[in-house]
């Protein structure tokens, strides 16, 4: 007989083992890189434009295959790239709203802290808007309570039901992460259409 | 499907929504405003000490989205608590969380909820330690100890602290202790909101003397195993000290067999509960040690 946590660390898994399939790592030919996630099954990536600045660009499958990937689009104040790969198979995440998001509720951002292949951190959503003592006020972020690292840049923030809300984008302070909401993502790749 | 995720999920932002018609906006000083929570609906809110910086010109934003002025009513620093009167009415008091044997406990998830900005903020954490009758650095007894892991984000100071059930075991502070997020305890914030209602300060108590450290003789120090006591620079005349035959010159070691090392520790003995009570003071005389019974008087 389970108990209630341990229920819920299964439901966990299977959020997560889900989020992992459409989770990539993004070279750029040097040490250290970042995350992306699949956005569509064709082969468009999506990861943060400061993970892309510079480099020959790769992208890593869960599978460990590696494939060379263009540029699509770039937006450097966004802070959001879309790349293009021809690879077969991928699986891209359903998509949430992040506009819907309210505070406490929870979400997981994937990544690869440090290098860690792809690590989970799970915390509160502690507001979506402007975050408090940042230069650019305009600039809205899904703040939460949960640990961003060098390598989870790019990668997905997703809800408790899997689906793609923001990507993981910078840290302010040891243990808020943002993430770029996905309505943000979609005037991104609106202007590029 | 997630069905215990998502019920989680959902219940935590449910509690979020419930306490978030007592959580408001207090705008006392220069950067971030900071949190604040409704005491009574005429208008009393309840915020962290630390957070009103200044005494004039302080406003309260509240859950409707207006912003209304608030008078200081009265602040206590050793609680780290400060009560404001706004010109709200009808406003809506949080429920609170009783210390009962279904109260907090250890491993409990709880939300820290802030109110810096226009909408209702949260962060989530388990209660990480409770203890009993707690000694503020500042010299105030709390009934409870009350120590979590949440992340107090900036603005969350003076906002609740939130149990499963939606009620407020207490407000949070980071300016207490270090790098530690505490929760004064709601059965405190009733004694001080109460007294500085009643009275507009805290009581503290007092006994008519000035000091200043000293270290000890080489031999005291070995006794008592403390390098440093009070030195008696002044007794005022008609003073609970002079009543109680403190002299000038004494040095103060110890208050009921508490060692007196420096400043703040006889601050820390002298508090509120203290005022009416003797207690016994170590002090050396002469090379000697000497124990004195001293009726504590209060600071008016």
């Amino acid at each position: 007989m389970s108990n209630l946590l341990q229920q819920l660390n299964g439901e966990l898994s299977a959020v997560v083992d889900t989020a992992r399939r459409s989770l990539v790592k993004v070279g750029n030919g040097r040490n250290g890189a970042g995350a992306g996630v699949v956005w569509q099954p064709g082969g468009i990536i999506l990861t943060n434009a400061h993970v892309v600045r510079q480099g020959s660009i790769s992208v890593t499958l869960p599978d460990e295959q590696k494939y060379p990937a263009k540029i699509l689009a770039y937006d450097e104040a966004r802070d959001l790239a879309a790349l293009s790969i021809e690879a077969p198979g991928l699986e891209p995440l359903a998509v949430g709203d992040s506009a819907a998001l309210q505070p406490g509720e929870l979400v997981l951002a994937l990544g690869h802290p440090w290098g860690v292949a792809g690590a989970v951190s799970a915390g509160p959503v502690i507001d979506v808007g402007p975050a408090p003592e940042m230069a650019r006020p305009d600039r809205i972020f899904i703040q939460a309570g949960l640990q961003l690292r060098p390598g989870h840049s790019g990668g997905p923030l997703v809800d408790v039901q899997g689906r793609l809300v923001g990507i993981n984008t910078m840290i302010t302070g040891p243990e808020v992460g943002l993430a770029i909401p996905i309505t943000v993502v979609k005037e991104f790749l609106i202007k590029v259409n | 499907m997630s069905t215990i995720l998502q019920n989680l999920s959902n219940d935590l932002a449910g509690i979020v929504k419930s306490a978030e018609p007592s959580l408001v906006r207090v705008e006392a000083r220069r950067r971030l405003p900071a949190t604040g929570m409704v005491w009574s609906a005429d208008g009393v809110i309840v915020t962290a000490h630390h957070v009103v910086e200044r005494e004039d010109n302080l406003k309260i934003g509240l859950a409707d989205g207006q912003t209304v002025s608030a008078t200081l009513v009265g602040r206590d620093p050793t609680t780290d608590l400060a009560v404001l009167r706004s010109e709200a009415k009808d406003l809506t008091p949080p429920a609170w969380a009783a210390f009962d044997a279904q109260g907090p406990q250890v491993g409990h998830l709880v939300l820290a909820l802030g109110r810096p900005g226009q909408s209702a903020q949260a962060t989530l954490g388990i209660i990480s330690a409770l203890g009993d009758q707690w000694r503020t650095p500042g010299g105030s007894q709390l009934d409870h100890y009350v120590q979590t892991d949440v992340v107090m984000y900036p603005g969350f100071s003076g906002g609740p602290l939130v149990n499963a059930a939606g009620e407020i075991i207490g407000l949070n502070t980071s300016a207490l202790l270090r790098g530690i997020s505490l929760t004064i305890p709601n059965p405190n914030i009733r004694q001080v909101v109460e007294t500085l209602l009643a009275h507009g300060q805290i009581k503290r108590g007092y006994l008519g003397i000035s000091t200043q450290p000293v270290r000890l003789p080489e031999a005291l120090r070995q006794q008592l195993n403390q390098e440093t006591g009070l030195l008696l620079a002044g007794v005022e005349p008609g003073s609970p000290a002079e009543k109680g035959g403190l002299l000038l010159g004494d040095t103060i070691v110890a208050v009921e067999n508490e060692p007196i090392r420096q400043h703040d520790d006889l601050l820390a003995a002298l508090s509120g509960d203290r005022v009416g009570q003797t207690v016994s003071i170590q002090v050396v005389r002469g090379g000697q040690l000497q124990n004195l019974a001293v009726t504590v008087g209060e600071r008016s």
